[in-house]
């Protein structure tokens, strides 16, 4: 049978994301993707998922969707609170970083996202969208990607690969994922070689604000203007998500997934891709900083992170719940050790 | 000229052929974007070709900057040499002020007749520099010199989908509408983009184009076809 989550109340930007778009810049058609790969790659491993499967990014505030399936296995990273309305019931708060299991006929109300810009969902067996060159991104700007590249509204369909949730108990992260803290890394360049030295001090040394015009094409950064050699404007060439370019009034821009495949204005450096989650979290108001290292640095700091992020995987584990005794996790640690030590939690300790 | 690498951080580096803004200089650049598509080194993304640069993306997880540059120059010294002619499009231009609203300010300004700015602007024959700004933009060149003049000071909020503009001494057709401030000189009936089609960009860098003068009945009957689906832009290609 057909299975579908149902849009009851579309909330105020989500869309459909993956990993992105990658192939067809030389075409112009920018990336897209998720601004928090991260939690992408986390909510997709809870569903046991392939990571880069699409599921929605959701900014400010949430939709709430109707399973219209037997059952569906969901779970969402990223600072936002769900809440689970189910028929004769009072609503129940669901915890992101974890899965759920929901029935037909449930609601779930995804709420405010408060503390990041975004927070992810990912659904078991992902959805059964059609890619649009390759890609289940939504570029919205064109309108490019499945439902017509645009953010969820009332009465989408969004249809399941899988009919019902997959078995095994649900499971959940530890802890939330670390996205570290302290200034942005940057390489300097491509074009630092168009700035003045005062302003390639200053903007390794000043703080900056992410000022209100902030979408998923980039950030625009208030703070110590910085002043150019000459002018501003280059050839036009090309940009990847974490340039910072700055135009002629000195003000930079950080660049999110939605930027342009190319731009005519010096960049002064560019975030290193394992900090670049963390950039696509800030929201307007936040305060950053940057500092400076090399590419075979930046190589190093995204190779540990990728480690980071393979232990936070590994280490994902069936839920305990709150003040029980979790039944499944009681049977599978029987049918290994023989005995449970449940005052410790039953699992992890080895057993005389 | 010499060769030049420059970082985007760790996902991707440029090769810069030199800052000018010409045909030998773009040649290198297609010339090494078409090699590394037809033989991509382990762990490239894809490339990106600009008016002077390539935008080498690599995946930092796969490869290191180290390896993914040492396979580029290896091509590099490999040999340089151009790839064949792109395709040839012939597109339809309706110069009427009805649809290029800058028509008459930039024909003043220029000291020519509108049907003056059309003529020079069909004369020539356009290459697909680079696409950008959005999907299916071309940036082509090179306009008659007679033609050149600066961006406009005001750029537009709104201009048409399929309007056709020039800008120093580049061309282009918005293939959506969007802002841009491009000087607008008429419209092309049949759009740059067309998700409905296999392959939705029409133009690709390296291309050929001509534009020819079509009157405004012309182009309704053409934008009607288009509208029905009843029109193939493969008839647009040059044998």
């Amino acid at each position: 049978m057909a299975a579908f989550l149902t849009v009851i109340q579309p909330g105020l930007f989500a869309t459909v994301q993956d990993l992105g778009r990658f192939g067809f810049q030389e075409l112009g058609m920018p990336v897209a993707g998720a601004l928090d790969p991260v939690a992408l790659r986390l909510a997709n491993a809870l569903v046991g998922n392939p990571l880069g499967m699409a599921g929605l990014e959701i900014a400010l505030l949430g939709p709430a969707l109707r399973v219209d399936a037997p059952s569906v296995r969901i779970a969402a990273v990223g600072p936002l609170t769900m809440t689970l309305e189910r028929l004769d019931a009072a609503p129940q708060p669901l915890a992101p970083h974890r899965s759920h299991t929901l029935h037909q006929g449930d609601v779930l109300r995804l709420g405010a996202v408060d503390g990041a810009s975004v927070a992810c969902l990912a659904v078991a067996g992902g959805f059964a969208l059609a890619p649009v060159m390759g890609s289940l991104s939504s570029y919205v700007r064109a309108g490019i990607g499945p439902l017509g590249g645009r953010p969820l509204t009332e009465g989408d369909r969004l249809p399941l690969a899988r009919d019902g949730a997959p078995d095994g108990p649900d499971v959940e992260l530890p802890q939330p994922p670390d996205y570290g803290a302290g200034p942005l890394r940057v390489v300097p360049g491509p074009q630092e070689d168009r700035f003045t030295e005062a302003a390639l001090k200053t903007f390794l040394s000043a703080t900056y604000r992410v000022g209100s015009q902030a979408d998923r094409m980039g950030l625009r950064l208030d703070g110590p203007a910085l002043e150019h050699r000459g002018s501003a404007d280059i050839p036009s060439d090309g940009l990847v998500t974490g340039s910072i370019q700055v135009p002629g009034n000195g003000q930079p821009i950080l660049l999110l997934n939605d930027h342009q495949t190319a731009g005519g204005y010096a960049k002064i450096a560019t975030v290193i891709s394992a900090d670049l989650p963390r950039a696509g979290r800030l929201r307007p108001g936040d305060g950053l900083s940057f500092q400076a290292v090399t590419v075979e640095a930046a190589e190093a700091m995204r190779r540990s992170r990728e480690q980071a992020i393979a232990g936070w995987i590994r280490a994902i584990r069936p839920v305990r719940p709150a003040g029980g005794i979790d039944l499944e996790a009681l049977y599978a640690e029987n049918l290994i050790s023989g005995t449970v030590d449940i005052v410790n939690g039953g699992s992890d300790l080895p057993l005389l | 000229m010499e060769v030049r690498f420059t970082s985007s951080g760790d996902t991707a580096f440029n090769v810069e052929f030199g800052e000018a803004i010409d045909r030998a200089t773009n040649a290198r650049v297609m010339a090494l974007h078409a090699r590394l598509k037809a033989a991509p080194p382990p762990g490239l993304v894809e490339t990106v070709p600009t008016f002077r640069s390539l935008l080498v993306v690599y995946d930092p997880v796969a490869t290191s900057r180290r390896e993914m540059q040492a396979a580029v120059e290896t091509v590099l010294a490999d040999s340089d040499t151009a790839p064949g002619d792109g395709r040839l499009w012939r597109l339809p231009v309706c110069y009427d002020p009805d649809l290029g609203a800058d028509l008459a300010e930039l024909a003043d300004a220029l000291g020519l007749t509108m049907e003056r700015v059309a003529a020079l602007h069909g004369s020539a024959e356009y290459f697909v520099y680079m696409l950008g700004f959005m999907p299916g933009f071309g940036y082509m060149g090179d306009l008659p010199v007679e033609l050149d003049r600066p961006r406009r000071s005001e750029p537009r909020v709104r201009v048409p989908a399929g309007s056709v503009a020039v800008a120093g001494r580049l061309t282009t057709v918005y293939p959506w509408e969007s802002p841009g401030g491009w000087h607008l000189i008429g419209r092309c009936p049949v759009p740059l983009y067309d998700g409905g089609r296999p392959d939705p960009v029409l133009l690709a860098a390296g291309d050929r184009v001509r534009f020819e003068a079509v009157d405004r009945a012309t182009f309704d009957g053409i934008a009607e076809a288009v509208g029905t689906g009843c029109f193939d832009p493969a008839s647009l290609r040059a044998a």
